[in-house]
Formats: C-alpha cells, structure tokens, sequence
C-alpha cells in the first residue's frame, strides 16, 4: 500500500495555514512575519531539493556514492558542533574533536545496524543507510556538542579549584571527574528522557512519517523501537568518546591545566 | 630532605632563574606585585610549561609525573580552594601530626564536620596549610602563606612552618610583601625586579 501522493494544491492549501498564521502575526503585532516567511520557504526550498538528491542517490546505489554523501553529512555534523562551542579548542585538533567522536559512534552504531540487524542486501542499500545515518548523527549531534560545551564551560569557571586540585597532587582526571560526569550527564538526558515518554507525550516522527506511508503501526512501532536504542547508544557512546578526547586535551603530559588550548568564539 | 634547585628555568619571556634552596633553608622572596612571584612558584610546582629544570637532590621534575612531582613539591597558593561541602573531605584520615598542627593554629577535630561555605577567608588558608602538609612535601613553596590572617594568627602559622621546615630539613620559598616577616623566618632574601629579575639582598647570611 502506497502513500496518497500530494499535489501542489494540498501544499497551497496547507501554506495558506501559515499565511493566516502570518496575518494573525501582523495584527497582533508579534513582528514574527518576515521570521515566518523565510523559514516556510527554507523548509520548502531545503527538502524539495534533499527530496531530489535523496532520489538520485537511490537510483545509483553504489558504495563510493553513499560513502561520498555519509561523509557530507558527517563534516556539516562537525562544523555545527563546532558552531555551537562557546569556548572550543583550538585549530584542526578542535573540529576533529568532535567530528571524530560522531564518526566512531554513528558510523559504527549505523553500520551494526544496517548489517548485522536489518540485514539488507547490500548492507549499504542508500534508501535504509541515508536515513538512518542522518537521524543517527543529528541526534550525536546535538549531545556531544551539549556536553562539550559543559565540560568547557565548567572547566573554564572552575579553572581555580582544578588547579588547586592538582596542586594537591591530583592527576586531571581526578581533579574534573565530577565535571566529566555532570557533561556525560547532561548530553545523554535528552535522548533518555525522550525513550522515557515516546508514545505517551509524542508519537516520534519517524514512525507517523512511516504510518502515514502506508507501513502498518506495529511494523512502524517496531522501527521507531529500533532507532531509539541505536540513538541512545550512539549518543551515549559518542558523548563518552568526545568527553574523554577533550580531558585529554585540555591536560598536557605533565597533566597541568592548559586552558590556553581554548579559544572563545 | 635534598635542596631544591632551579637550573636556568624560563618560561613565559621569563628567566633564565638559577637559584638553590638548600635542605632546611628558609629563603625569602619579595617583589611589587606583579612582578611574577607567583608565575616563579607556579613553574617550580611544574604546574605552567617552562624550560630548564627544576631538581629536587638529584631528581629532575622531569622523571616522574606531574602529580608526583606536584606531591614532592607543595605550593600553597595565596587563595586557597575548596570543592566538597564538608571541610573533612578534603583530608585523608587524620594522624598525630595533623592534629597538632590543627591545634597550633587554633581548631581541634570537631572542624572536619564544618561547612566549608562557613569559613572565613582566614580560615580557609589555616586549614590550606594543614591540608597541604598532609602530602609530607619535601619541598615547600609558599606564596603569602599569611596574606589574609589576623595578626593574631600569623605567629601560629609562621610556626607551623618553621616546625616542619626543622623537623624535617625542608627547603622553603616563602613570598612575602612584608619585610618584616622575611627578616623573622627566612636566612636569605632574594627581590625580584618589575622585570621578573631576581637579585640576592642578603647573601651568605645563613
């Protein structure tokens, strides 16, 4: 069972939604329109066109392609969690921070999953492995860029008592072991949080996309089942990684504190 | 205990610094401030990159880890920190010795169950002290070890170190602004100029 397929007037019709929503915004004096109107276009324009590279990517197929189009996805990943430092470390070391913890957890979590537990022929079949990398890396993401940004903030605020720490003889790992957990902490909440009340408060996206594909709920379910588990693992894993690269390079081999290997944005 | 050496020590367009402390020698260092005292002792403890070394006898800071050097090798800082709610968290369990440097410088056991938020300044940098000597460095650097106290606590503090400096020949840098307290507890006196250059005020008298 296919999807209804949706004409340009359905879309029309459910823009004239937004531009009711607009109007409202005008005479309530909101001053949100020109907001509102850009990113209705944006969405537009940016999934019309992800919509066409999505259908050339399943026609070709091949390996290099797919591989070509993951490692995109993976670079613009790194350079938003770079974006969204307030205070980052500096140069190449930074950016391969954080991108490098993405690469180890998403590719790795994507490819047990694509391989070993849907167990597609090939395994990297792009109408599977696209989406499933894409909602693997937003979701990384978002918490190493999280708890990158605590640890760093927090190593910053308590430079004083770090060091005192270490004055005392403390090795850098001792001396921010609370910090490094407060920062694990708070880049894996959100996903736990988010298996904690799925279904009840909100029916993931995914999974309505997929019911209202045409798939029936409880493959759908199963499905979103799925992703969550690789979500979290992939998250927590990718937290870990880039938590403990990041102790690793904000102490030197004499484990002094060099925030001098930070530069603020 | 071994005398501390620095050995053309330089760091942040500093230096080169050449200077020993010699085992149970009490040297004194003053200076305007920011001339770089701290930076001196903070490079010593191995805590700031530098060049050059810094030996304790024939130990090189070099050969062993930066905690293990920073153990030897105690500085204690002019501002004191804490992280635990609990003052008794920060120290291991209590021997003779300790109890008695507590003591000295007027509290007893019971100032294990305090609120470290409860402190005063002054406080904090007594029980730094004891907190500090807890390691048994065998090299001390002090920096305004007395800075925040009441006049009535100095002469505590000040003995306090003097008793661990003797009993157990430990060589002591102590940066202080006041001349005075140099004249009482050190044997030489070093200043440092605004350029971070050191000259020997009273050389020899030992």
């Amino acid at each position: 069972m296919g999807v209804k397929p949706l004409s340009a007037v359905d879309l029309a019709l459910a823009a004239g939604l937004v531009l009711v929503l607009g109007l409202c915004s005008y005479r309530l004096r909101l001053g949100l329109e020109k907001r509102l109107a850009v990113s209705a276009f944006r969405t537009t324009v940016q999934l019309l066109l992800i919509g066409q590279v999505l259908n050339i990517l399943f026609a070709r197929g091949d390996f290099l392609f797919v591989a070509g189009v993951s490692l995109l996805m993976l670079l613009v990943a790194g350079r938003e969690v770079s974006a969204r430092q307030n205070r980052r470390i500096r140069g190449v070391q930074g950016w391969l921070l954080g991108t490098g913890a993405m690469f180890v957890s998403s590719f790795t979590v994507a490819y047990i999953a694509l391989a070993v537990i849907i167990g597609n022929e090939p395994w990297y079949a792009p109408r599977y492995a696209i989406p499933l990398l894409g909602m693997l890396l937003g979701n990384t993401m978002n918490g190493i860029a999280l708890s990158m940004d605590r640890m760093t903030e927090t190593i910053w605020q308590q430079r004083q008592v770090i060091e005192q720490r270490l004055l005392l003889g403390q090795s850098g790992a001792e001396a921010t072991a609370e910090i490094r957990r407060q920062a694990l902490r708070s880049g894996m909440i959100p996903i736990i949080n988010a298996m904690a009340v799925a279904g009840l408060v909100s029916l993931p996206g995914m999974m309505t996309g997929q019911i209202l594909g045409g798939s029936s709920p409880m493959d759908a379910v199963k499905y979103q089942i799925l992703i969550m588990f690789l979500i979290a693992a992939g998250t927590g894993f990718g937290v870990m990684v880039a938590i403990w690269q990041l102790r690793r390079n904000l102490f030197d081999d004499r484990e002094r504190l060099r925030l001098d290997q930070l530069q603020r944005r | 205990m071994a005398p501390l050496t620095i050995r053309a020590l330089a760091f942040a367009q500093r230096g080169p610094y050449d200077f020993t402390v010699r085992s149970g020698e009490c040297l004194g260092l003053e200076g305007a401030s920011g001339a770089g005292k701290t930076l001196l002792l903070r490079a010593i403890a191995d805590l700031d990159p530098h060049e050059g070394s810094v030996l304790l006898g024939d130990l090189d800071c070099r050969e062993i880890s930066g905690p293990a050097w920073r153990t030897k090798v105690g500085l204690l800082p002019a501002e004191s920190h804490w992280w635990h709610d609990r003052v008794g968290e920060h120290f291991r369990e209590l021997d003779p010795d300790d109890l008695e440097r507590l003591r000295l410088l007027g509290f007893d056991r019971s100032v294990l169950s305090w609120q470290v938020s409860r402190l005063s300044t002054g406080e904090k940098q007594r029980l730094a002290l004891v907190r500090l000597l807890q390691n048994q460095p065998e090299a001390l650097l002090l920096d305004e070890p007395t800075g925040n106290l009441h006049s009535s606590n100095v002469a505590q503090v000040e003995q306090v170190l003097q008793q661990y400096r003797l009993g157990r020949a430990v060589p002591l840098l102590w940066v202080s602004h006041d001349p005075e307290q140099l004249g009482r507890v050190a044997a030489r006196v070093m200043h440092m100029h605004r350029d971070g250059s050191l000259e020997m005020l009273q050389p020899g008298r030992a």
